[in-house]
C-alpha cells in the first residue's frame, strides 16, 4: 500500500506499455479452457490487432474479445501494437453478436494505445466503426465483463469496453489522450507529460474514484510482468467473482444496468 | 422549389451579419471593432470578397467557390427551423471541472459571456418545414463544440425525451471530438449517447445527422456516424484522426480532399451531400418518409 502511492501516474503509464506485460493471449492460455479462436469481420480481412475466441470460464461458455500486443517487435509489428483497424472493431461486433444469440457472457480485454490512425482506417471508416461497437455493446443482453489490463488508449479502448463490470489492473491507465498528445494540445508543450498524467487521472484509483470503472485489480509485487500466472490467478478470481454475480439477473436488468451505470457518467453544472 | 427559396431568403434577413463575420475562422487575429467596421468578407476557401448582404443572402456560401462557412448556433437554427417553432431544453446545463483543470473554469465562463450559450451545443424542440422534431446544434465557437460531461448530458437528454414523446432527432454536428479538459470523463459521453440513440433507435424512431464543418474525433466515433441517414455539407471535413495525426503516422502529405464530405461520400459514409440552403426541405423529407417505424 505505501509502494503504491509512490507510484506516480507517469511510471504507472510506463508500466502500462511494458513489453513483458501479460497480454490477451497470456491471460487466455491461464484462465479459460476449451479456446477456440475465431477469425475475420466477414466483410474485409482479419484483424490481428484484435483478439476473438469462443472458450470456456470454469466451464461456462463465454466469448472472449481482446487487443493483441507482442512482447517482441516483431510480434507487434503483426499485430500493429494493439492499435485496430474497423474490420477489428467489426470482428469483436460480429463475435459480441454471436455471444448474445447463443447466450455467452462476454470478457474483454483491454490494451491499446488507441485505433489506429492511418489512411486505410478512415477509408474504412474507424468513426463508424467505434460508434457502432459503442451503440450496440450498450445494446446486448449478455453480461460484459472489460479489464483494462495495460494500456486504455481512447475510443480505440472504449469500442470494446461498454461493459457490465469494467475491471483494471493496478498498474494499468485508461485515458481520452496520452499524457503526452494532452499536454501537446493544452499546454503547447510535451516535455510536459509527467504532470499530464497526473491530471488526467488516468491510473486505476483515479478513475474508480470518478466511477468511471468498479474494480482495481492487484498486481504481483512490482507489476504484472514480474508473475504472469500470479497475475492471471486474481483476475480469474475476480472475474467469476463479477459473473457469478452478473449471471444471476435477467437479460433486461442486465441491459438496464449497464444503460444506468454509464447513464450516471459525467460531471456538469446546473444554472440559473 | 420558389415557394421554399421564397422562405429562406426572408429568414435570411434575420441573421445577424456582424455576429457571423466574427466567426469566420479568418478573421480570428482581427478585434471585433476592425470587423465591424471593415465591410467586405473574405472567402476562407478561395479568399476572394464577397459583399456582406449578398453572403447573408446566400446562408454565408460563397458564390465565388461554393465553401459553406461555419455557422453558429443562433445562426444555424435561425436558417433551419420554422420561424418562432424553436422551444430550447437543458439550456441550464453547463460544464463543471471534474480534474480541477487550471483555467477551464475561467475559459468556460468567457465563453458563456462572449458566445451567449451555455455550452457547445444547443438542443430543443423544433419545426423543420412543418415536421415536429427534436433538434441540436453543435457551435464550433464553444471551444471547437468539444464533447464534455455536459455536452454529453444535453445530448443524452434530448434523445431520451425524443423516444418518451415518439419524435425524430435531427443534429448538425461540428466538433473537435472529446474535450480534454474533462479526461476520461469525457471519452465515456462518447457510450452515454451512443447507448441513448440505441435506445432512441430501438423505439422505432428516426435519426438524421447533418455533418458539418469540422465533425472530427470523438464525435465522429460516436453519434454523428450512427444516424439513420447520415447527410453532410459540400467540403466539410469529416473524419477520426486529425490530418496531422494521420501524417505524422505514415510520413507524407494527405491529398487536400482526404476525409472531405465528398471522400466520405465516396467511401459510403455519408447519404448524400445536400447545400445548405436545400437542408430543411430535405430533412423534411426524410422525416416524412420514416414514420413507418415501431419498437424493437
Amino acid at each position: 500500500m505505501s509502494e503504491k502511492q509512490t507510484v506516480d501516474a507517469l511510471t504507472k503509464f510506463t508500466l502500462s506499455r511494458h513489453k513483458d506485460r501479460p497480454g490477451v493471449r497470456d491471460y487466455v492460455s491461464h484462465i479459460f479452457t476449451d479456446v477456440l479462436e475465431l477469425h475475420g469481420d466477414r466483410s474485409f480481412g482479419d484483424d490481428p490487432a484484435m483478439y476473438t475466441a469462443i472458450a470456456r470460464l470454469e466451464g461456462i461458455p463465454v466469448t472472449v474479445i481482446g487487443h493483441v500486443k507482442g512482447h517482441t517487435v516483431q510480434a507487434n509489428i503483426a499485430s500493429n501494437f494493439g492499435m485496430a483497424h474497423p474490420e477489428g472493431y467489426r470482428k469483436a461486433m460480429r463475435q459480441m453478436k454471436q455471444a448474445e444469440k447463443f447466450g455467452r457472457p462476454i470478457i474483454t480485454f483491454v490494451d491499446t494505445p488507441g485505433a489506429d490512425c492511418g489512411v486505410g482506417a478512415e477509408e474504412r471508416g474507424q468513426g463508424l466503426a467505434i460508434a457502432e461497437n459503442l451503440r450496440d455493446m450498450m445494446g446486448l443482453r449478455v453480461p460484459i465483463i472489460s479489464t483494462v489490463i495495460g494500456e486504455g488508449g481512447s475510443g480505440g479502448a472504449l469500442g470494446i469496453a461498454c461493459a457490465n463490470r469494467v475491471l483494471m489492473l493496478e498498474n494499468a491507465t485508461y485515458s481520452v489522450i496520452s499524457p503526452r498528445g494532452f499536454a501537446s494540445i493544452l499546454w503547447k508543450d510535451p516535455t510536459r507529460e509527467k504532470e499530464a498524467a497526473q491530471t488526467l487521472r488516468m491510473t486505476a484509483d483515479d478513475l474508480l474514484a470518478l466511477g468511471i470503472i468498479d474494480e482495481v485489480i492487484p498486481e504481483p509485487e512490482g507489476g504484472a510482468h514480474l508473475d504472469h500466472i500470479a497475475a492471471a490467478d486474481v483476475l480469474k478470481v475476480n472475474i467469476l467473482k463479477n459473473l457469478s454475480d452478473l449471471l444471476e439477473k435477467d437479460k433486461e436488468m442486465i441491459y438496464n444496468e449497464r444503460y444506468e451505470k454509464f447513464r450516471k457518467m459525467g460531471q456538469y453544472k446546473i444554472i440559473e | 422549389m420558389s415557394e421554399l427559396f421564397k422562405d429562406l431568403f426572408k429568414k435570411a434577413q434575420y441573421i445577424t451579419i456582424p455576429d457571423s463575420i466574427k466567426n469566420l475562422p479568418d478573421s480570428k487575429k482581427k478585434s471585433k471593432e476592425e470587423v465591424s467596421s471593415e465591410p467586405k468578407i473574405v472567402c476562407t476557401k478561395c479568399k476572394k470578397e464577397v459583399a456582406p448582404d449578398k453572403y447573408a443572402v446566400a446562408l454565408r456560401v460563397c458564390p465565388h467557390c461554393g465553401a459553406h462557412a461555419r455557422l453558429n448556433a443562433r445562426d444555424r437554427i435561425a436558417m433551419t427551423v420554422d420561424e418562432g417553432s424553436f422551444e430550447e431544453l437543458f439550456s441550464e446545463i453547463t460544464s463543471a471541472n471534474p480534474l480541477e483543470f487550471e483555467g477551464y473554469t475561467e475559459k468556460v465562463e468567457k465563453l458563456r459571456s462572449q458566445t451567449r450559450l451555455n455550452e457547445a451545443v444547443v438542443t430543443g424542440r423544433a419545426r423543420i418545414h412543418g415536421e415536429a422534431c427534436m433538434l441540436a446544434v453543435m457551435d464550433s465557437t464553444f471551444m471547437m463544440a468539444s464533447m464534455g460531461s455536459a455536452v454529453g448530458e444535453k445530448l443524452t437528454r434530448l434523445f431520451e425525451a425524443a423516444t418518451v414523446e415518439r419524435l425524430p432527432v435531427v443534429i448538425f454536428t461540428a466538433s473537435g471530438g472529446a474535450r480534454m479538459h474533462e479526461g476520461t470523463l469525457s471519452l465515456m459521453q462518447m457510450a452515454k449517447v451512443s447507448a441513448a440513440v440505441g435506445l432512441h433507435s430501438d423505439a422505432g424512431l428516426l435519426y438524421i445527422t447533418v455533418l458539418c464543418d469540422p465533425t472530427t474525433g470523438g464525435v465522429v466515433a460516436s453519434f454523428a456516424m450512427l444516424g439513420d441517414v447520415i447527410l453532410s455539407e459540400p467540403k466539410a471535413l469529416i473524419g477520426f484522426a486529425g490530418r496531422r495525426v494521420i501524417e505524422g503516422t505514415i510520413g507524407k502529405k494527405l491529398p487536400e480532399d482526404f476525409q472531405s464530405a465528398e471522400f466520405q461520400l465516396e467511401h459510403g459514409f455519408v447519404d448524400a451531400i445536400v447545400p445548405r440552403a436545400e437542408l430543411p426541405e430535405k430533412i423534411a423529407l426524410i422525416i416524412g418518409l420514416s414514420k413507418g417505424g415501431e419498437a424493437r
